[in-house]
């Protein structure tokens, strides 16, 4: 059943991303796009740019977006509590014990291997999003290179690390420079 | 009487992470500076240290940090009661915007003109992900642990070349830190 569906798949996302925000977009790669294809790799893409511009967190923001789309406002909801669950439990118990849990060294350990691997995972989730960007969704091959998308990303990476702008300010200017760009060369 | 000021603690609860979750844009950690500043500084519910002690909690626990961050301050506020309240205070204002934007989606894409724009963001978005990565990802080069830097290689291989599934590397990476923990204690021990 779809609500199952949803809630299985979002427990996971809630379970399994570990220093929040951008954490959780790999996951929500694997469950949404790869393992059940709720959504294409686009409309994910314009899920995340969605989810950059509007309050909230990511893993909340993407479960009401699919669950909506796939089942209606009680798969969002359902969907929604399934990637709040886990925090609800986990959370709840170190609020219980949390003098002390405070330096214990597994954790510590256990965390300091997932924060390289988190990096790696988001990496890819962004090469991901990159290629579609840059490739349109087709083959990465020479003759397939949008110039515009390509142009737009090395200009926005530029500008972040360059001047530390602010990221909605950059999406933003990158929607209204995409709109001219691709009505005038597109 | 008593009943009354726990009722008030509730709303006030309520009404302050519906305010913080809706307007917060980018990130648990901007929603936790703004915890700090309506519940340390304007309230004085608690001191910064626990506050501390609690930003440290919610980003080392799964799921997002904003979420977490409202059931310790339930908890610590009001219980089990606290805890709901503040939760559904900041799930609510993502869920209903969400929602609306979902019904308008599918129009929305459909139209040329959105479709472009979307189209240019999407080239932002990208830079901006792949710049969190530079800075998350220099951080761990500074370590200067080669356990670190291997386990980051291999995670980027593995998903990206091989396609394994994100929650068997995550897996991994958790037992890995489980025995490395354990061979040090071990090794402190004798």
């Amino acid at each position: 059943m779809i609500y199952w569906q949803l809630l299985w798949s979002f427990l996971q996302v809630g379970l399994f991303s570990i220093g929040g925000g951008y954490a959780a977009m790999p996951l929500i790669q694997s469950q949404v796009v790869t393992q059940h294809a709720w959504l294409t790799m686009r409309e994910f893409t314009d899920l995340i740019t969605i989810a950059e511009m509007t309050p909230g967190p990511i893993a909340v923001n993407s479960a009401t977006f699919v669950g909506v789309r796939i089942a209606g406002p009680v798969g969002a909801i359902v969907a929604t509590m399934g990637c709040i669950f886990p925090s609800l439990v986990i959370v709840s118990v170190l609020a219980v014990l949390y003098r002390r849990y405070k330096g214990l060294p597994l954790l510590d350990s256990v965390l300091g291997c997932l924060r390289p691997v988190v990096v790696a995972l988001i990496l890819s989730a962004g090469l991901s999003i990159l290629k579609l960007v840059a490739f349109g969704g087709a083959e990465i091959a020479f003759a397939n290179i949008d110039w515009i998308g390509a142009a737009l990303f090395a200009a926005a990476f530029f500008v972040l690390r360059r001047y530390k702008a602010n990221p909605i300010l950059v999406m933003s200017l990158c929607g209204a420079a995409g709109l001219g760009l691709y009505l005038l060369l597109g | 009487m008593k009943k009354k000021s726990r009722f008030k603690t509730l709303r006030t609860l309520f009404f302050s992470m519906l305010y913080i979750s809706a307007f917060t844009f980018g990130g648990g950690f901007v929603i936790v500076t703004l915890m700090k500043q309506k519940f340390v500084d304007k309230l004085h519910w608690m001191d910064e240290s626990e506050m501390l002690d609690m930003t440290a909690i919610a980003q080392s626990s799964p799921g997002a940090i904003a979420v977490n961050a409202a059931i310790l301050v339930g908890w610590r506020m009001a219980g089990f009661a606290g805890m709901i309240t503040a939760v559904i205070a900041t799930i609510l204002p993502p869920m209903v915007i969400l929602t609306a934007i979902s019904y308008c989606y599918e129009a929305f894409a459909a139209n040329r003109y959105v479709a472009l724009v979307l189209r240019g963001m999407q080239a932002g978005v990208a830079a901006v992900i792949l710049s969190v990565v530079f800075d998350l990802g220099g951080k761990v080069l500074r370590e200067r642990s080669v356990l670190s830097i291997a386990l980051m290689v291999l995670a980027f291989a593995a998903t990206f070349v091989f396609g394994v599934n994100v929650v068997f590397i995550i897996l991994a990476a958790a037992l890995v830190g489980v025995f490395s923990a354990l061979r040090a204690g071990k090794g402190a021990a004798k």
